[in-house]
């Protein structure tokens, strides 16, 4: 009786070990095929015009009938300090949050702390872009028109990391083994020597892992940058003068793009998705290495 | 005190984790029979539509029973017209399917001309060479578009010359018209819009004369743009921009050389910002794709137009 009811079991959980192992070497097909597809539509523009003058091209103007101009430079500087803000901003208020949470805080809330931080990684990035149109970018208007601008990118993005850094890093944060602060109890160390000295060094791989999702969602992140950016091809003089990223470029003109001026796009969206397979890459190779110790 | 605060933490982490698998391991195997069946179900409707291509023409007929399944994409203007007149089609023909997707006039053009879809929408007259490709277009409705302001903007009225002094930077100041002394936010569109080149065409402008604050890509996010800064002056299609206004967002409709915007400016041709809606086909068309066709230039799609703010054409 006992001996069959656990062979179906068995049974069961082959079926699904199966449909898991199918389900997972589709997504890995899918991510590849979706790569192939990417970079034989970017080909023509990687041949004709080239990625040298992506770079060398004064102004971005693909669809010029005599003289189409490729020049993305100020797109990608824009994508650039979008990211690296969000990320200097959200990387502290991440770790800060976290720590209090686990540390300085009582049960309740901590555990509230954590939900709203869920909450936060849940929300879709349409609702952030369009909070920051309605709220945040008048706010800056009035400080310095127009508004839409590098600033409120950077702020709205911000928001937009602080869950992603912050669930990673109190991933790495709890992974410390229980021994350890047993012992600095035992020892008698202060509570703030124990977060700087123990934990806050043990979970560092792990907050470096985080911080690099991070970027690279911020790297990606479309929606809500078109909405609060401005999406003017320049470079910034200021944080309040409006920028395009990449992201942007690739959703406002991908609609009504043909031939040339398409595989330009593509091109651009290879390049994303390599950054950001880097900085994915990065943090696995950081994560695997603190499993390995 | 320390070991108080960590020990349920540890516990509840492991917990989380398998949580967390086991979530992961239910979400996949979702996902992937969604997958599976989503599949199964894609050659059958394939068949649909080539089945369709066999259906005689019947055009006009409205007895004929029709089935199979029609595609249409292309402009965000028209596709909300389109969506409608698809439901009212479909009522009617419970055997056809109608699929409406946007992405734009250019892939509308595109994607008829390519046959990915069996019609495309377009918010602008179709140019020489797509008509030399064997395009035909067929006007539903006209659309305006008219230049707005933020509500709390002093300003009552604009001429032609004022409207393309803002936009290439002659004005750069509110003062200048007679408003407050703060820096104009010129709200523009972004490049291969059809709201873009009636607005260049109409004023004679170059889209690299334009000194643009802040680029936007639908009529929303340029609605929404202008309403949430007191500064700014932008256009937007004339149906959307109406529809915002009567529901309260704070943005004002300009006339432009003391013109009002109204449908009936429009449809007399007094206000002269105006494009043509098209249902864009490859040639004329034949079977399913006429029978809606026909069906949505008739005079009892006038309603659906008017409530999306267009005025109707009356051929």
């Amino acid at each position: 009786m006992k001996q069959s009811r656990s062979n179906s079991w068995l049974n069961g959980d082959r079926w699904l070990e199966r449909l898991l192992r199918l389900a997972a070497a589709m997504s890995g097909c899918l991510t590849l095929l979706i790569v192939a597809f990417v970079f034989w539509q970017a080909l023509p523009a990687l041949r004709d015009p080239g990625v040298a003058r992506f770079v060398s091209d004064s102004v971005w103007r693909p669809t010029d009938e005599t003289a189409p101009q490729f020049g993305m430079t100020p797109m990608l500087v824009g994508s650039g300090l979008v990211t690296l803000g969000a990320v200097l901003l959200a990387t502290p208020l991440a770790l800060f949050s976290v720590i209090v949470a686990e540390f300085y805080s009582s049960r309740t809330l901590a555990w509230l702390l954590r939900r709203v931080l869920e909450l936060l990684n849940g929300v879709p990035s349409v609702v952030f872009g369009f909070w920051g149109l309605v709220v945040l970018v008048p706010l800056i208007n009035a400080w310095h028109p127009p508004g839409q601008s590098l600033l409120a990118g950077i702020l709205v993005l911000t928001l937009m990391l602080i869950p992603t850094v912050a669930l990673a890093t109190d991933a790495s944060l709890r992974a410390v083994p229980n021994e350890l602060y047993r012992s600095a109890a035992a020892l008698g160390i202060g509570r703030g020597a124990v977060v700087w000295k123990l934990a806050v060094p043990l979970a560092r791989r792990g907050m470096v892992a985080g911080v690099l999702l991070g970027a690279a969602r911020a790297v990606g992140e479309t929606m809500a940058i078109v909405i609060v950016c401005g999406n003017i091809v320049q470079m910034p003089d200021s944080l309040f003068d409006p920028v395009r990223t990449i992201t942007a470029n690739i959703a406002l003109e991908m609609g009504y793009a043909t031939s040339g001026h398409r595989a330009a796009l593509f091109a651009t969206g290879l390049l994303l998705m390599l950054t950001s397979s880097l900085f994915v890459a990065g943090a696995g190779l950081l994560r695997r290495r603190r499993g390995r110790r | 005190m320390i070991e108080s605060l960590s020990n349920p933490l540890l516990s509840a982490n492991a917990q989380g984790w398998s949580l967390c698998r086991g979530g992961c391991a239910v979400m996949c195997a979702v996902l992937a029979v969604t997958f599976l069946s989503g599949c199964g179900a894609e050659p059958d409707s394939q068949a649909v539509v080539r089945d369709n291509g066999d259906i005689e023409p019947a055009r006009g007929s409205g007895n004929l029973k029709l089935s199979g399944k029609l595609v249409l994409t292309g402009s965000s203007t028209v596709a909300p017209l389109a969506v409608e007149i698809a439901k009212r089609f479909e009522t009617e023909h419970p055997d056809v399917r109608v699929d409406v997707q946007t992405g734009g006039s250019s892939r509308g053009i595109a994607d008829a001309l390519s046959g990915v879809a069996d019609l495309g929408l377009a918010s602008r007259a179709l140019k020489k060479d797509e008509v030399e490709q064997g395009l035909v277009g067929h006007q539903l409705a006209i659309d305006g578009v008219s230049v707005i302001v933020n509500a709390d903007n002093p300003l009552s009225s604009l001429t032609s010359g004022q409207v393309v002094q803002l936009f290439t930077g002659a004005i750069t100041n509110w003062s200048e018209l007679g408003g407050e002394d703060a820096d104009v936010v010129i709200v523009n569109k972004a490049e291969g819009r059809a709201t873009l080149e009636v607005f260049l065409n109409h004023f004679g402008l170059k889209n690299e004369q334009i000194t643009a604050d802040v680029v936007v890509g639908d009529n929303q996010h340029g609605i929404k743009t202008v309403a949430g800064n007191r500064l700014a002056i932008g256009y937007v299609s004339i149906g959307a921009a109406q529809s915002e206004a009567d529901l309260g967002t704070p943005i004002r409709v300009l006339p432009v050389d003391g013109i009002e915007l109204t449908t009936e400016n429009v449809a007399s041709g007094a206000f002269k910002i105006t494009r043509p809606l098209l249902i864009v086909s490859k040639g004329e068309p034949t079977g399913l794709a006429a029978a809606f066709l026909d069906y949505a230039k008739s005079p009892q799609m006038h309603d659906l137009i008017r409530a999306q703010g267009f005025e109707a054409v009356t051929q």
